[in-house]
């Protein structure tokens, strides 16, 4: 192409006049002779990069430094070293009355949690099908999801008094907003173009919802179940730190007050301990097996 | 073979019939009539083209033979029965990627549809396996859709229309998300498919190329609201023969046809 094509049009760009340059071959120089292209990495470098690596150096690194300050301390009362708290959580899982303790509080969880998502699902499965129930659907979740489970313990002790109905009655509270809002969104943003494969498939009204929505949401939706798994989970250890105990039994929240009542410092080191361990597996084994089998496989979702 | 070509080896028997179909779609702000009064046939075994600009109601017409929307003037009937709602008789190909089930493989996106219709898992295995055969993509049969190409995609959704043996197939601009290269190889293999397998197609587009070589007959619809005005017979003019003079001449004359204004300046 000529430089000069746009030169008088007044229109174009100006180009400015250049030489017309040499073409030329070159040899290139053969890849062995170049040296190695491909290196591996040195061992170091590769267990670096993976993450699992560099938390557990952090996890290393906070242990050492608790050991540290509770020896420099040497205040069992008020911080016990690690330590003495792996002995005592060790004393406690052995002798069963951690895990009796952890059963009694995840008991509870399960059946405020089945609840919750049942509700969930009756009051989605509604909204999708009249403009009315949508609408009740978003003023409730709006109304209600901001409000601490917590804060309507009070209320659930006067209805239901002291005992597990009041546990589900807060779980279910913590759970369903969560869970519903997820979902309700995630139903809303399934393309048209999904839904009208499926009708074309001939599915229609509950079949549609069960063969289309609830699968192309299923990203939605599990992040809903995630959200309010962690709700239920935090709302009910606080809710037994309050009254725990009922027919004799108490969760993992009355455990750890009872420790404190007993002055016996360590005791609610391992409680805690215990809280966190259960929240890590359940949302790094369970909620990510999940995960891996269903939308990362499906490339609905990143990585 | 259970295809209507088959069904009414005559050939003269009408499949589908438009009759003074008016359709109208509500926007928030306006009401808008996208055709007006639009009359055509199909008979068996045709491959008709719903031609015309962006806005002249194409897409809305096959929305409304597959069955989301009801006409406000005239009707629609398949084989003498009216169209009420959508369903695996009319099986459609959108333009949309995202039209598979993300969460199902190629094989079961392929088989979903039947197995929603009451066909036995291996009738609906076996068919499945011989229709991806058919769009080449055996190699692929167990993959989930998001590891496929846009042009793979398109042929899992094609065969997964196939594969329930419609009445009729409705397409709405299939390839007009592809690049050019693999939009020409799509179009050959359609063409090759009906005739190895011999199906009724609508088929939407707003490229006169495409409605040539695609298409045995194209019905020519007039910008907004849409109106038919003109018929023309286009079977000659696919495969070998999509580069010569004739070809050139039938688009030119369709092309008139769309943008008279045009034609009368030249």
């Amino acid at each position: 192409m000529s430089s000069h094509a746009f030169d008088s049009t007044g229109a174009g760009p100006v180009l400015s006049p250049h030489t017309k340059r040499q073409d030329f071959t070159r040899k290139v120089i053969p890849a062995s002779e170049i040296g190695p292209i491909e290196v591996p990495l040195s061992w170091t470098r590769r267990i670096w990069n993976s993450s699992l690596a560099r938390r557990a150096v952090i996890l290393v690194v906070l242990a050492v430094l608790w050991e540290g300050y509770g020896r420099w301390l040497d205040n069992p009362l008020s911080f016990p070293t690690l330590s003495e708290t792996l002995v005592t959580l060790w004393v406690d899982l052995i002798s069963g009355e951690l895990l009796a303790r952890l059963w009694v509080t995840l008991r509870i969880l399960l059946m405020g949690y089945g609840l919750g998502i049942v509700l969930a699902a009756l009051l989605t499965t509604l909204a999708v099908s009249t403009r009315f129930a949508t609408d009740l659907l978003s003023t409730l979740t709006a109304m209600f999801n901001p409000m601490p489970a917590i804060a309507l313990l009070p209320l659930a002790l006067l209805w239901f008094g002291l005992g597990v109905p009041s546990l589900i009655f807060v779980i279910v509270h913590s759970v369903l907003w969560a869970v519903a809002l997820n979902t309700h969104a995630g139903f809303t943003s399934v393309s048209n173009t999904l839904r009208m494969a499926g009708q074309t498939f001939g599915l229609r009204g509950l079949r549609l919802v069960t063969g289309i929505l609830i699968p192309a949401a299923f990203p939605a939706i599990l992040s809903g179940l995630k959200i309010g798994w962690a709700f239920a989970w935090r709302t009910l250890v606080a809710a037994e730190l309050v009254f725990g105990v009922s027919a004799g039994q108490g969760g993992l929240g009355w455990y750890i007050f009872e420790k404190r009542n007993l002055l016996e410092t360590s005791g609610v080191f391992a409680g805690l301990i215990t809280v966190m361990i259960v929240g890590l597996f359940v949302e790094g084994v369970i909620f990510q097996t999940v995960e891996r089998l269903t939308v990362r496989r499906w490339g609905m979702q990143g990585s | 073979m259970p295809q209507s070509a088959v069904e009414n080896p005559a050939g003269t028997d009408v499949l589908l019939q438009v009759e003074g179909v008016t359709l109208q779609y509500r926007t928030p702000e306006r009401q808008v009539t996208a055709t007006y009064r639009v009359d055509f046939d199909i008979e068996p075994g045709e491959r008709l083209i719903l031609l015309g600009p962006s806005g002249c109601g194409k897409s809305t017409l096959l929305k409304a033979i597959a069955g989301f929307i009801r006409p406000v003037e005239g009707e629609i009937r398949l084989k003498g029965a009216p169209i009420a709602h959508p369903g695996p008789d009319r099986m459609m190909v959108f333009q949309e990627f995202d039209q598979l089930l993300p969460w199902k493989t190629v094989r079961h996106n392929v088989t979903y549809p039947m197995r929603c219709n009451g066909v036995p898992v291996e009738e609906a295995d076996r068919r499945a396996v011989q229709v991806i055969e058919s769009v080449n993509l055996s190699g692929f049969i167990d993959s989930y859709p998001h590891t496929l190409s846009g042009g793979m995609k398109q042929r899992v959704a094609i065969a997964r229309a196939m594969a329930m043996r419609p009445q009729i197939l409705l397409m709405d601009e299939p390839f007009a998300a592809l690049d050019a290269l693999t939009r020409r190889k799509m179009q050959e293999e359609l063409v090759a498919l009906w005739e190895a397998v011999g199906f009724t197609l609508i088929f939407v587009t707003h490229s006169i190329e495409e409605a040539v070589l695609v298409g045995s007959r194209v019905v020519v619809l007039s910008p907004h609201p849409g109106q038919v005005c003109a018929e023309i017979n286009v079977d000659e003019f696919g495969g070998p023969n999509s580069s010569g003079a004739d070809f050139q001449a039938v688009c030119g004359k369709i092309h008139d046809l769309l943008f008279p204004s045009a034609a009368g300046e030249a």
